[in-house]
């Protein structure tokens, strides 16, 4: 593994670590005041620190240091943690992400944001007021958590004070063991010399024994001493060579000790002493022919004869190891691991380095419940499989076409097949699902950016984070979401003095949901602000020449206005909405998605957005219809209704166009095999299907296709990959009879339809 | 170019021979990934006369190019007796609508001889030269000219 892959590591990590201290800090914020949780937000922040100083990431360090200091006195509960320090915190762990984005994608960040923050920061830390940018601590005293510079110590910190007057302390990355292993009330610490001869071989014992037997007492660490191991040619089998310098840790006392070399006692030379407290012990001492090395209990043990001992020895180190496994299991995880372990195999800690070890691998056992996985390879299974689908579906097909019985057992064997495919498509795709989580939290950051701008403030509540969806689609859910949270605060929710005067609380709330709903995810964000004013936005219509002066609307067809193109109602226009591309851009975006978005407000209540979106991209409910003896799927996100048009309903309009009435409305009548090509005159439209859709404009199109085959779940297969994008098209798909079909581009249909070409540049709006 | 040139001065090479109507045509058999029977396409819309569709290649989506049409001759009326040949250029596959496969031919460079210099746009654009085997003409396909990607007119 080379430094890159490390550094890599090290940046996912961090980005879970940032998600654990953000998801922390909002805790807190809601009045969670749990030490443990101020524990794990400081020890994101250290973790982060301690990472950071590894790859020599000063700016990222010496930011997180003071972060950390600040933490440090709310975890030694020097400072309560109020909103106001919470709110500094928030921002702080806002502008730590940014500097570890900015340490892996280069780039630069605020500089004056990040150094303002160092002196809130630091003032917060003092107790003092908000300094002047002057009088900034000119150097911090060494935290009271940071241990001494130790050489091991593998963090190159520059010792130059930087221009934010802050002198970095070196640091060591077994601070979180230092901590640990004060924590045990000291114990009488024994030195045992155990010296077998070759007759206690002879006699049937066996050192191995009599070691694990000693290392139930206590905590234990064993130097073997070899010296005296004489040249292979010069050995004999059955004498003793080995000799043990065994350093225990108990409260049992000498005649304990003792009594584990009982029946040995005669065979060996056996010297047990007690060390006074500090003293060191010999096992451990730098001059020992060996370096103590970790040694691991558990292969001592035999599990077959002694299945208790195995448990009780272990539930022995875990208990008496316990914050030694915290600590232990938290590193685990990160990188820095390997770095701790070895500095604190180098210096030979008294805690045995095989508890930690034992508590590291129960630590991986309970972490290996997740891996990391290239997301290539995720895709590619998920091709196989879907190509599997493909050829079973084949299979069927041509079993029951050559069938004439039809009760052979090859009947049942292909339902068998059918089902499990089914669940191994289903197991597949679930390995690309990933919890909202992410977005949601990333959202929790605009809301505050935008309150900070606005003078608002906004509470965002999120519901259902842990609701699975595929990461394509959640990557592109950050941005309309993003756009609608800003709409929500920004354009939604009244100023406080205004809230105040309706007799709302003066605290907006957004709420974010998200569910799964008859296989689709439905993402809710509602704001308890204004709601939509129907008049303006009507009026704003007309002003725009979206609709006609007269024109007679219901409330939800004035609702779904903001969703047009170049509409803005707000008064005036902010950097941060109300430039008019917010609301048709996130419909446009989620229709990409293969999703619909709906809006539906009460005027002095708030509104909700409702997004539907499809759990995963690769495959697309389609309904399958017939147009000119050829197959085509339409997406069925984009069709409204199905009807069977009659003549009565069918008027001509000009010289080539017809409309179809629907309930009294005139909709334009498209004949998809004509705009296809397919055929050369216009079909009937009374021998065949209406598709009413809805596109991207926002208008209403029929779409005539000759006949509907049914409905059906489709593997999504690019078009691109071996020849170009065509018009009209938005992908391919494959059948069940191992034939191709074609997915409609609905919107570049209607588009066509409109007068404009079908052209190459044409969005694949209706797939994405 | 480039790559013309190297293979050009490389010694013994395999071509794959066929016949589209009276005449007979070659590629480089390292660009043949196999050869199969027809089977009918699902056509495209607004592409090309000599794009017949696309074909499902085992859960692949393969274009179809007549390559009579593509060439500038008679467009075929695929047959079962016609054959597709799968070949990939680069990253991209495509399969070609020949006639029969008659041939596997084994030469050296030194057989090849350049595109006779006539007018027509076709020789400029998909002959690469012309071999003379047993009193036959077979001329050989530059096949990045035939796939589509690298046509405008693909549109």
């Amino acid at each position: 593994m080379d430094m890159n892959e490390i550094k890599e590591i090290f940046f996912q990590e961090c980005e879970e670590q940032l998600a654990e201290l953000e998801s922390g800090l909002l805790r807190l914020n809601d009045g969670d005041r749990d030490p443990e949780t101020v524990n794990a937000v400081f020890r994101a922040v250290h973790s982060i620190k301690g990472g950071a100083g590894a790859f020599g990431l000063d700016d990222l360090v010496s930011f997180a240091h003071v972060f950390e200091t600040t933490l440090d006195c709310v975890r030694s509960n020097k400072l309560e943690p109020t909103q106001e320090v919470l709110k500094v915190m928030l921002k702080s762990a806002d502008v730590l992400a940014d500097l570890t984005n900015c340490a892996r994608d280069g780039g630069s960040v605020d500089e004056a944001r990040s150094k303002q923050l160092i002196r809130e920061l630091e003032a917060l830390a003092h107790g003092t007021p908000l300094p002047g940018a002057s009088e900034a601590p000119a150097a911090k005293p060494a935290p009271a958590k940071a241990a001494p510079a130790k050489p091991a110590a593998p963090a190159p910190v520059a010792a130059a004070p930087n221009d934010q007057g802050f002198v970095p302390v070196a640091f060591s990355f077994d601070d979180f063991g230092d901590e640990a292993e004060a924590e045990p009330a000291p114990m009488p610490t024994f030195e045992i010399s155990f010296k077998p001869n070759a007759d206690l071989y002879r006699k049937g014992n066996e050192a191995t024994l009599l070691l694990r037997d000693l290392s139930r007492l206590g905590e234990m660490s064993i130097l073997c001493d070899m010296d005296s191991l004489p040249p292979l040619e010069a050995m004999n089998p059955e004498d003793a060579y080995f000799f043990w310098k065994i350093s225990l840790r108990t409260d049992k006392g000498e005649d304990a000790i003792r009594s584990v070399f009982e029946f040995a006692e005669w065979d060996c030379e056996l010297e047990v002493a007690e060390l006074a407290e500090g003293e060191q012990s010999v096992a451990v001492d730098g001059e020992a022919p060996m370096q103590a090395v970790p040694f691991d209990l558990s292969i001592l043990d035999d599990e077959q004869e002694h299945p208790l001992g195995v448990v009780e020895e272990e539930e022995q180190i875990a208990a008496g190891e316990r914050e030694a496994a915290a600590n232990a299991l938290e590193t685990a995880s990160n990188v820095l691991n390997l770095a701790s372990a070895a500095a604190k195999a180098a210096e030979a800690k008294q805690a045995p380095a095989s508890a930690a070890n034992a508590a590291s691998a129960q630590q991986a056992a309970a972490a290996g419940q997740t891996i990391r996985v290239d997301l290539d390879r995720v895709d590619r299974l998920i091709n196989l499989v879907g190509e599997l689908v493909i050829n079973q579906a084949m299979l069927s097909q041509s079993v029951i076409e050559n069938d004439t019985n039809g009760t052979s057992s090859i009947n049942m064997g292909l339902e068998e097949l059918q089902q499990l495919t089914r669940e191994i498509q289903d197991s597949v795709m679930a390995i690309r699902a990933q919890p909202v989580k992410p977005v949601f939290q990333r959202m929790a950051r605009t809301v505050r950016e935008i309150a900070d701008i606005t003078g608002k403030s906004v509470r965002l509540i999120t519901e259902g984070e842990n609701t699975e969806v595929d990461k394509t689609v959640i990557d592109k859910l950050a941005e309309p979401l993003t756009h609608m949270i800003r709409n929500a605060v920004d354009h939604g929710l009244e100023m406080p003095e205004k809230r105040v005067a309706l007799g709302k609380n003066p605290e907006g709330t957004v709420r974010l949901t998200a569910k799964h709903r008859s296989g689709r995810i439905i993402i809710e964000l509602a704001d308890d602000g204004a709601g939509i004013n129907r008049e303006r936005v009507r009026q704003k219509a007309i002003d725009n020449d979206l609709i006609a002066a007269d024109a007679n609307l219901s409330d939800e067809e004035i609702d779904n206005l903001i969703f047009h193109a170049g509409f803005s109602t707000a008064e005036k226009v902010s950097d941060l909405s109300g430039r008019g591309v917010g609301m048709d851009v996130v419909k446009r975006s989620i229709q990409a998605l293969g999703g619909r978005i709906n809006i539906s407000s009460k005027p002095g209540q708030g509104s909700v957005f409702t997004m539907s979106l499809p759990l995963t991209l690769a495959v697309l409910d389609g309904m399958v219809v017939t147009v000119a003896s050829q197959t085509l799927v339409v997406p069925l996100t984009a069709i409204v209704e199905t009807l069977q048009p009659d003549a009565a309903s069918i008027h001509s309009f000009g010289a080539t166009q017809r409309l179809i009435s629907i309930r009294n409305s005139f909709c334009p009548l498209v004949d998809v095999g004509r705009i296809l090509n397919f055929r050369a005159t216009q079909a009937n439209p009374v021998e065949g299907v209406a598709l009413l859709v809805e596109s991207e404009g926002g208008g209403q199109r029929a779409l005539m296709v000759d006949a509907i085959q049914g409905q059906r779940q489709v593997v999504i297969k690019s078009l691109e990959a071996n020849y170009t994008h065509v018009p009209g098209i938005a992908a391919a798909t494959i059948l069940g009879d191992g034939r191709v079909a074609l997915i409609l581009d609905v919107d570049a249909v209607v588009a066509a339809s409109r007068g404009q070409p079908l052209k190459l540049e044409s969005a694949l709006a209706a797939v994405g | 170019m480039t790559t013309l040139v190297a293979t050009m001065t490389g010694s013994a090479r395999e071509l794959i021979a066929f016949r589209i109507g009276d005449q007979e045509f070659c590629v480089d058999i390292m660009s043949v990934r196999e050869i199969r029977g027809w089977t009918p396409a699902t056509p495209m819309p607004h592409t090309p006369r000599y794009m017949l569709g696309v074909i499902n290649l085992r859960g692949a989506v393969l274009p179809i190019i007549d390559l009579a049409a593509r060439l500038g001759m008679k467009p075929a009326e695929p047959t079962v007796r016609h054959v597709i040949i799968v070949a990939q250029s680069g990253q991209t596959i495509v399969g070609l609508l020949v006639e029969a496969v008659s041939d596997i031919l084994s030469v050296t460079n030194d057989n090849i001889q350049p595109t006779p210099d006539v007018s027509s746009d076709f020789e400029r654009t998909f002959a690469r030269g012309v071999l003379a085997i047993e009193k036959r003409m077979i001329c050989l396909i530059e096949l990045d000219a035939v796939f589509p990607h690298t046509e405008s007119e693909a549109a």
